[in-house]
């Protein structure tokens, strides 16, 4: 039997043995089944990642079981390995294996530990089911269902009135992807009369051009519609621009969620969507155009609220947001090695610097307004020095040609292929995703610098209020929200005494930290220049490949000295003179208060969508059904027959349904007795 | 062995009229028992590829009235679902104090005429099983419903009631026309274009208040919340699938230039249907009203799926209908339970459920996540299904129709954030016990049976393949142009051409 099914199933049997055995199983058993598995998972997948190192090595395809079939339509699930999917295969394993046991650690107080491990597998089967789909309704079964294990474990702590919007927040806006993605589906269906995605990718290039099709108002070139339509729902999943609100406030669920789900994996859907169907992008230039839009306008927005942020989840969560804007640039601009290459250190450095975030987390006793953080370095080294590797990585410290950290690589190629591309999209791209990079370097250095560097300001902390004075917490507690823009905290201690993580949690960050330190250098030559790794698991494009190596000099460095730049000015600003974002945010103002409430997109949304939907429900409602309809059919009924006659009084309201009866049973004798003649 | 099917219950219903409470409940249990027992060899026995109509039987009575009887896949689907749903009725019907004999006697005598309406080969039969169907349930919402009760079921009775005299008036013609009243003879017939015309309006206000379909949906709402649990959970189970049923059978396959000719009055009721009853169920704060109005939408995909004339939109439709008769009906349970506890249905006076009802929380979620249509559940493949068949008809129908995958996730988890998850904020609330056996035996079975259609809908696709098949050929001639065909620029081979051919 092929390892491929018990990766794939090893999950799915953990959930569901956990999820059902919940309490009765208890916390013990429910990790012990759920990590078990994978890991088990982990170490099947790496040799298949190993083996399509090697090159060369085509798809294979393991049938499960028939789906569904329906006139000309038939598709079944199938589990299907190529390049792509092995890809895929250990970034979701590896990183849920290592997640699934920082969670020993970090939710060892929480009372219901079977339900939150079942959650966790039951999203690496579905994780898995879509980057393992054959036909693109395999593939929305893992977007859909990534999406609910997302839902759940957001609003895990579910008594929380804020985990349960943003979760429902998640879920809808997902959904409003799902949309687009549902319909893009239905069209590629139409147009190529399969849902296979190998028959589809087969036919694309074919049809570059060739067609046009209508949808809505509109008639326009078949494929561009199909793939706008079809990255409408990666533009969901991944949190791009338009579609992004639900990434920040899915913050709210646990630290090891959000590393998992929400920064290495699930979020990254929409680039394996896209680089998936990369042929189909190839035949429909303009949204090519679109995608590179989208992705650059995010890259440089979702950095510039990062920068001013003071919830540490929060402003990895817009990091993240961040650089999936450079992936999504990166296929745009036909680089999907590239893509893919910074998907894939991107999510290890990603869930290093979430995990190393719920360990400072965890150290301050669920606090986490950055504000009250401050000289942590020398309490928890270990944090501290996981932490800064993955900061060097994200920010894509490296010398060309000896060595750099995995941001080095993978950013540096997303860059340098935007630039090369030629097109004046690919070329604001290039410089928004510059100056993008001078802002994941300023804003990561201040996370770093305003946790560990400086003089401890713990001492107002709320929650280390709590830690002190013996009260008993769980993260799922209401507490006031202290977090608006003018809290200045006092320096102290307040005597606390911040302890470092235990093995189970520190393991696992040592672990990605390697990751985040090799995975560029090691990974760089077949990911970005290696044709047959890829074997037509994505688009190659060699032409493009060339005109890399041959962009100016100025071109290649610029990521480096914007990284560079960022950091200075971090350190200017948070070590040096700590006065000064202050005065900056005072003298930037309005733009500044804009920025600082995230471009006032919930604002917006809620005026526009949320509010009317509930005004238009009340109105549908009372106004339609209660007002016109029930006032003008039934009710109007009965009250001519009350007012209209006298006779008929004596059958009002109950009675009148008694002469109806009386009506009906004669109709049907009167027609027996028709019959019978 | 159609007829046996229903003796059993009427047998029952029978000598449930002349024992205490507690026989009859066994009574009850064992007759809807021996039906599903039944039902299931039916379905072994049914020969998928044979003949179109099976296990006929025809013994004419007097006159031209025959006591015809026999199924096609289509058929066999809609049984199996009662059948199925019935026993779980009984059991959640354990909270019935009073009259419980009658009780249980109405519900028995619901099923004869239930079978009786899908197993009808006979015109008249049919109406009959289809009208007499109101009577239990006018019954089981008068009697034994809430404290409105009154006003619900005479409003249930006068819509259903007026929409059916046409029909009966449209049947007379019928008859009178093609001098049979033969059903499968019927379906075959040729009526002239211009009688077509009226005769679809007349079946049209019958199987339209039955679906229910926008603006004649109101009398759904009153009925469900008034109605006991198991009252509703036949209600929305099976008799809202009379109404797709009555299209299927007669409106598509007896009047299709008709059925074209008034495409866009379908497609825009459900249109609206969708998007305003969606909008509706958001604010709703009675569960079973939300529960209800969001059948109305998810009916409303049944009938443009009927409508998009083609075999994925009918495929697709009958499987949103089998769905939706399990996945409401558990969510009607599911309501059931809480109730059976609280004794109210304001959803503010639950919250935190998960806390001290994790397994009913988890049931709860599963039929939640069905309801919104996820893959892997019964809700995605009807769905998914019939959104295909009419995106080849029509973009704008299916755009606004697709909506609800969105507004259906919205006020579904809305439901069930303010049900199962939140702070615990009542004390009785928080103290109530968790599923007890009995609604394991309720809940369970659906819940298998949900993932079942969901993982390998073919068990239920393949019984109906043939029939839907002929249907399409049927109506394939009056099928309206399709505004979404492809337009090859230049001719080059493509495997676009058969799109086209499409």
């Amino acid at each position: 039997m092929p390892s491929i099914l018990f990766i794939v199933f090893l999950p799915l049997l953990a959930a569901i043995v956990t999820g059902l055995g919940n309490r009765a199983l208890g916390s013990f058993a429910a990790k012990l089944i759920t990590t078990g598995a994978l890991f088990a998972a982990m170490f099947l997948s790496w040799p298949i990642f190993l083996h399509y190192l090697g090159g060369n090595v085509g798809a294979t395809v393991t049938p499960v079981l028939h789906w569904v079939s329906s006139g000309t339509l038939s598709f079944d699930w199938a589990l299907r390995v190529d390049t792509l999917t092995a890809v895929m295969l250990v970034v979701v394993t590896t990183v849920s294996a290592l997640v699934h046991l920082y969670s020993w650690g970090y939710m060892d107080e929480d009372p219901d530990q079977p339900r939150f491990f079942a959650y966790l597998s039951l999203f690496t089967f579905a994780m898995l089911m879509l980057v393992t789909a054959d036909n693109l309704v395999q593939m929305f079964f893992g977007w859909e269902g990534v999406g609910l294990a997302s839902y759940l474990l957001i609003g895990f702590w579910f008594r929380k009135p804020s985990a349960n919007a943003a979760a429902i927040k998640a879920f809808v806006v997902n959904r409003v992807g799902d949309l687009g993605f549902m319909l893009g589906i239905l069209g590629t269906f139409l147009v190529f009369q399969t849902v296979s995605i190998p028959e589809i990718l087969a036919a694309a290039p074919a049809m570059k051009g060739a067609s046009t099709i209508h949808f809505l108002w509109l008639r326009a070139d078949t494929m561009t519609v199909l793939c706008l339509l079809l990255f409408i729902g990666a533009m969901g999943k991944s949190a791009q621009l338009g579609l992004h609100t639900w990434l920040p406030d899915a913050m709210e669920g646990p630290t090891p969620v959000s590393a998992l789900i929400h920064a290495a994996t699930m979020v990254t859907a929409g680039v394996f969507m896209v680089c998936r169907l990369s042929p189909m992008f190839e035949a429909a230039p303009a949204a090519k155009t679109f995608v590179t839009f989208i992705g650059a306008a995010t890259c440089f927005f979702a950095a510039t609220i990062g920068t001013t942020q003071w919830d540490i989840k929060r402003v990895i969560a817009y990091s993240t947001c961040s650089q999936l804007g450079y992936m999504f640039f990166a296929a745009g601009v036909g680089a999907y090695g590239a893509a893919m290459f910074h998907l894939f250190t991107h999510a290890f450095f990603k869930a290093l610097l979430f995990l190393g975030a719920g360990s400072v987390i965890h150290a301050m006793h669920h606090e986490q307004d950055m504000r009250y953080y401050g000289g942590l370095r020398k309490q928890i080294p270990i944090t501290f020095y996981v932490m800064l590797a993955g900061t060097l990585a994200i920010t894509g410290v490296g010398i060309a040609g000896v060595f750099g950290f995995a941001g080095f690589y993978s950013k540096d190629a997303i860059l340098e292929a935007a630039f090369a591309s030629g097109t004046a999209m690919g070329t604001a791209a290039f410089w928004l995703g510059s100056f993008a990079a001078l802002l994941t370097s300023f804003y990561s250095w201040r996370l770093v610098f305003l946790t560990f560097w400086g003089k401890p300001r713990w001492a107002e902390s709320e929650h280390i209020q709590h830690a002190l004075h013996g009260e008993h917490e769980s993260p799922d507690e209401e507490h006031g929200d202290a977090h608006h823009a003018e809290v200045h905290p006092h320096e102290g201690t307040g005597g606390y005494h911040p302890h470092e993580s235990p093995w189970t949690m520190l393991v696992p960050i040592c672990l990605l930290a390697v990751g985040a330190v090799l995975a560029g250098w090691a990974f760089y030559t077949p990911f970005i220049h290696t044709e047959a790794f890829w074997n037509g698991a994505v688009a190659y494009n060699e032409h493009l490949i060339d005109a890399m190596e041959e962009i100016p000099e100025w071109a290649k460095l610029s990521a480096t000295a914007a990284m560079l730049l960022g950091f200075v000015t971090a350190w200017y600003a948070y070590i040096k003179d700590t006065s000064i974002p202050g005065k900056v945010a005072e003298q930037l103002g309005p733009i500044y208060t804009f920025v600082y409430n995230k471009w006032y997109f919930d604002e917006l949304y809620n005026v526009v969508f949320v509010k009317p939907a509930f005004w238009f429900g009340r109105l549908f409602w009372q106004q339609g059904d209660v007002g016109i309809i029930d006032r003008f059919g039934p009710n109007g009924a009965a009250w001519v027959v009350e007012k209209g006659s006298v006779a008929a009084k004596r059958f009002q309201s109950g009675y009148l349904t008694n002469y109806a009866l009386i009506m009906l049973v004669g109709l049907v004798a009167a027609v027996t007795w028709v019959m019978a003649q | 062995m159609l007829s046996l099917m229903l003796l059993v219950p009427a047998i029952g219903a029978l000598a449930c009229l002349f024992v205490e409470a507690k026989a009859a409940r066994t009574i009850a249990l064992v007759a809807t028992v021996i039906d599903l027992a039944l039902g299931i060899v039916l379905w072994a026995n049914y020969d998928i590829g044979g003949a179109q109509w099976q296990f006929t039987e025809r013994v004419p009575l007097f006159a031209g009235f025959q006591w015809a009887m026999g199924i096609d896949g289509i058929a066999l689907m809609l049984i199996v679902l009662t059948v199925f749903l019935m026993p779980i009725c009984i059991l959640a019907s354990q909270s019935i104090a009073k009259r419980v004999p009658e009780y249980m006697a109405t519900f028995l005598f619901m099923e004869v005429l239930m079978i009786g309406v899908f197993a009808a080969q006979d015109l008249y039969l049919f109406y009959i099983f289809f009208e007499a169907g109101l009577i239990p349930m006018y019954l089981i919402i008068g009697v034994w419903g809430g404290d409105n009760r009154i006003y619900a079921a005479y409003k249930f009775f006068l819509y259903t009631l007026l929409g059916s005299v046409l029909m009966l008036i449209a049947m007379l013609w019928m008859a009178n026309e093609a001098g049979t009243t033969d059903i499968p003879t019927l379906m075959a017939y040729d009526f002239p274009p211009h009688a077509q015309t009226w005769l679809f309006l007349a079946f049209f206000a019958s199987f339209a208040v039955k679906m229910p379909m926008y603006p004649l949906h109101t009398w759904l709402p009153d009925a469900h919340v008034q109605a006991p649990t198991a009252g509703s959970v036949i209600l929305a189970g099976v008799l809202l699938k009379m109404g797709g049923y009555g299209f299927i059978r007669f409106s598509l396959p007896m009047f299709p230039e008709a059925s074209a000719q008034f495409v866009w009055l379908i497609w825009g009721l459900s249109m609206a249907a969708v998007v305003l009853t969606s909008l509706i169920a958001l604010v709703q704060t009675d569960m079973k009203k939300l529960i209800a109005y969001s059948s109305v939408a998810h009916m409303a995909i049944v009938t443009v799926g009927l409508f998009a004339f083609n075999t994925q939109g009918l495929e697709g439709s009958m499987i949103v209908m089998l769905s939706h008769g399990l996945v409401s009906g558990a969510l009607f349970l599911c309501v059931g339970v809480i109730y059976d506890r609280l004794h109210t249905r304001e959803i503010a006076r639950y919250g935190g459920l998960s806390i001290n009802m994790p397994k009913y929380a988890l049931f709860f979620m599963l039929f939640t996540m069905a309801s919104v249509g996820l893959p892997g559940t019964s809700g995605f493949v009807g769905e998914f299904l019939s959104l295909v068949g009419i995106y080849q008809a029509n973009t704008w129908v299916t755009a606004i129709c697709a909506t609800g995958i969105i507004l259906g996730a919205a006020y579904m988890l809305y439901l069930y954030w303010r049900v199962a998850f939140g702070v615990q904020r009542n004390a009785d609330a928080a103290a109530m016990p968790d599923l007890s056996v009995r609604e394991w035996l309720m809940l369970g079975p659906i819940a298998l049976a949900v993932l079942w259609m969901g993982v390998y809908p073919e068990s239920f696709l393949a019984p109906m393949r043939a029939d839907i098949a002929a249907l399409d050929a049927r109506v394939a001639r009056a099928a309206p142009a399709g505004d979404s065909k492809l337009k090859m620029k230049a001719p080059k081979a493509a495997p676009a051409a058969s799109a086209e051919a499409h």
